[in-house]
């Protein structure tokens, strides 16, 4: 199962090396992995996309809570959740394959971000299924880049992750 | 308030933190702080021979006092060097502070001499680690440190401070805090009421039950309620390697280690039990044979500090997360509150069947080994040290079958008197431990049992030993092969005994001890192995070095037979199997 974690770890020195030591350490796998400030600076947050069974998943969480560093961890696929990812995309736009991209483009609600004559750059925004999607929905061979995000999320609702 | 150097507030801050000991080795980046280490008086500082004795003296130490011992190296080798005993602290839960100098903050990252990123290369092992980057954090990190150390699960935590750190000329205003305070680690002590209800109730309802009580049990100082529990129950006790002395070796509930090679009695009522109540221990691979098949009919109770011990390896049914001091507390209280009673009959017929194994091929069982030859047996050899020291020797080891034979056969009444390395499995442990336990306790016998390879990977700590005049007693079961690896060749690669093998290249250890300055003796016939053993032990004032040459073809039995095997599958001889 696909469970997406999010880690609120003091911003320290070495705090992401614990981190990321420990998955392969423990031979845990993460899919993607987002690390970014939050409204306090004392703090980052990490969100960590991974798989395993409930049992992986549980030593996963308490693995994390163990590290000195972490000061919250929580697993947002247990309750109500958004999740969004950015993907940015550059593709061979020539002739006929600027109108197909550009309509591709207005379908998933993405944008183009960047032109030249000969290339378009997509900006699509969504779940990570979405993101996939578009990707598979363009011609393979116009593809020249992928960049993504990796995955950030958040609880619904009045639930918040928080000191 | 005071105004000192970096240097001068490390010692400061070891001092106030009642350090009476560093294990260490000096060097470049480390100067500074060996220089204020001069200027004081309170420290001892024991200079080794290799830095990762430093680490086992350190953690002899601590297993027998409970305090957290220190150690201060030097960067790149130095840190490196003490890796191998960090990480046999951390896989015993041992807590050790590990300072270690570094290059200077500006040369960090530009492959300065004898620059290591000591912070990454111990990151796996640690409990937590710091690199001093403000002088004046000094004190605050010492304590952070200690408190993080001892609390908790314990383990071990390095502090990696940059030589421009302990710079003489730089000054700070010292004051060493009382208290620590970290959002992020606040490990819980208390067990959570109704899972201790829970696991009572469960408890006092087990018809064939067995507790199983670890390392856990003697680092919270809680043997004496653990044994208090059992006898009130009058349930039967197994010990893991590392929980061996949290319960008398020779009382009567005892059933011995269980696991790999744990006794026929214990491992086989662990198989027939219906509740196992697990006390601060970890269902290790060596415990458990396959877990799969492991103990199929028992419900399990586990109390564990550390939240990831439980149902890591073994699916637990009622996990309690708590010190394990205070959980026993509150189970006792529980149990005493209500006046709770065992299923006395069920117990009884349960002992019954307990008493049977242990007449087969347990405890009590008078033909354990084979006394009919000539050569000395290792098992007798333990038996014989036991009498000697009228079992009350604090016991070092080294790793393999001598360490199995110590573990089986000298039995540990009380905690903290049994130092092995257990998790990581560290040969070259036993002589520096045993450096750290006869520096704690100068009056007490302290005896390491090894074996001819093991001692020969941290030998040169002889030399410590004379410095220190340290009259450690080194009980040598030579086989003259690496005996453990020689077994499992034996018995799993038709004898092909592929790099075990070294009998010509032996060095003649008893010169060697007296190159040393110490006392050496050789034991080759069975009939002097007890009036040689007694002499040794006469000798109070000097380090004496046993060599007992033992029947090399000796295997350790029981074995769990694996990989396919239960708890209750073993070779009890060469020949014979349940």
């Amino acid at each position: 199962m696909r469970h997406i974690i999010s880690v609120l770890v003091e911003n320290e020195p070495g705090a992401l090396s614990r981190i990321v030591g420990l998955f392969s350490q423990r031979n845990y796998n993460i899919e993607t992995l987002n690390v970014a400030p939050t409204e306090d600076e004392t703090l980052s947050r990490i969100t960590i996309i991974t798989r395993g069974s409930n049992n992986v998943i549980e030593q996963i969480t308490k693995q994390l809570n163990k590290l000195i560093d972490v000061v919250k961890v929580v697993d947002l696929t247990e309750g109500g959740h958004i999740e969004r990812e950015l993907l940015m995309i550059k593709l061979k736009a020539e002739n006929a394959q600027r109108e197909e991209i550009k309509r591709t483009t207005d379908i998933f609600r993405a944008q183009i971000i960047d032109v030249t004559q000969s290339i378009y750059t997509v900006q699509v925004v969504g779940t990570s299924d979405k993101l996939d999607a578009f990707i598979d929905a363009v011609d393979a061979k116009a593809i020249i880049e992928v960049v993504r995000s990796g995955v950030s999320g958040i609880a619904r609702g009045e639930r918040r992750l928080s000191v | 308030m005071e105004v000192l150097s970096g240097g001068e507030m490390l010692m400061r801050a070891l001092q106030d933190e009642g350090v009476e000991f560093i294990f260490g080795y000096p060097g470049g980046s480390a100067l500074h702080i060996y220089d204020a280490l001069f200027q004081q008086k309170k420290i001892k500082h024991i200079l080794v021979r290799h830095e990762q004795a430093a680490t086992h003296a350190a953690d002899g130490y601590t297993r027998s006092t409970g305090k957290a011992g220190v150690v201060l190296v030097t960067s790149g080798p130095g840190a490196t060097n003490a890796i191998t005993g960090i990480a046999t602290a951390y896989m015993d839960s041992i807590p050790m502070i590990v300072i270690s100098g570094q290059v200077p903050s500006e040369r960090i990252g530009e492959d300065a001499f004898q620059e290591t990123d000591m912070i990454g290369v111990s990151r796996p092992i640690v409990k937590h680690s710091f690199q001093v980057r403000n002088p004046a954090d000094i004190p605050v990190i010492v304590k952070k440190a200690f408190h993080i150390a001892q609390t908790g699960r314990p383990g071990p935590v390095v502090i990696d401070i940059p030589k421009d750190m302990t710079a003489p000329n730089d000054k700070h205003k010292y004051e060493y805090p009382e208290t620590v305070k970290m959002r992020s680690y606040n490990p819980s002590v208390k067990g959570h009421l109704g899972q201790v209800k829970k696991a009572v109730r469960a408890l006092l309802k087990a018809k064939r039950p067995v507790i199983y009580a670890g390392g856990g049990v003697i680092q919270a100082d809680c043997s004496g309620l653990l044994t208090e529990l059992a006898r009130r129950l009058n349930y039967p006790v197994t010990n893991t390697l590392m929980g061996l002395g949290s319960f008398p070796g020779s009382d009567r509930q005892f059933l011995g280690m269980l696991g790999m090679h744990g006794t026929f009695e214990a491992n086989t009522a662990m198989h027939h039990s219906d509740l196992i109540l697990a006390v601060g221990a970890r269902f290790d691979d060596r415990v458990t044979n396959t877990t799969s098949k492991f103990c199929p009919t028992a419900k399990i109770i586990h109390i564990d500090v550390d939240p990831t011990s439980i149902s890591k390896t073994v699916a637990v049914d009622i996990p309690v997360v708590g010190d394990a001091e205070t959980v026993l507390t509150q189970m006792l209280e529980e149990i005493n509150a209500k006046d709770l009673k065992p299923d006395a009959k069920a117990i009884a017929d349960w002992w019954k069947k307990i008493d049977d194994w242990r007449e087969r091929y347990g405890l009590y069982y008078s033909k354990r080994y084979n006394t009919d030859g000539d050569l000395i047996m290792p098992q007798e050899v333990i038996e014989t040290l036991y009498k000697v020291t009228d079992g009350e020797a604090f016991i070092t080891s080294d790793v393999g079958q001598h360490q199995m034979f110590a573990a089986q056969y000298y039995l540990f009444d009380k905690p903290r008197q049994w130092i092995n390395s257990g998790g990581l499995g560290t040969m070259g442990f036993g002589l520096p431990a045993a450096m750290g336990v006869q520096l704690a306790h100068p009056e007490s016998v302290v005896a390491c049992v090894t074996g001819e390879g093991s001692i020969q990977m941290c030998i040169q700590e002889l030399s410590t030993c004379a410095q220190y005049h340290l009259p450690v007693k080194i009980i040598n079961l030579n086989n003259q092969a690496l005996g453990m690896v020689k077994q499992w060749q034996d018995m799993q690669y038709d004898g092909r005994h592929s790099e075990s093998l070294y009998k010509d290249t032996l060095p003649d250890f008893i010169k060697l001890a007296e190159a040393y300055g110490h006392v050496g003796m050789k034991v080759t016939r069975r009939e002097e192995l007890e009036d040689k053993l007694k002499e040794c032990f006469s000798l109070k004032d000097r380090l004496v070095f046993m060599d007992i040459y033992v029947d090399p073809a000796e295997h350790v039995y029981p074995m769990h037979i694996a990989p396919e095997g239960s708890m209750r599958d073993m070779w009890i001889s060469k020949t014979e199997r349940t």
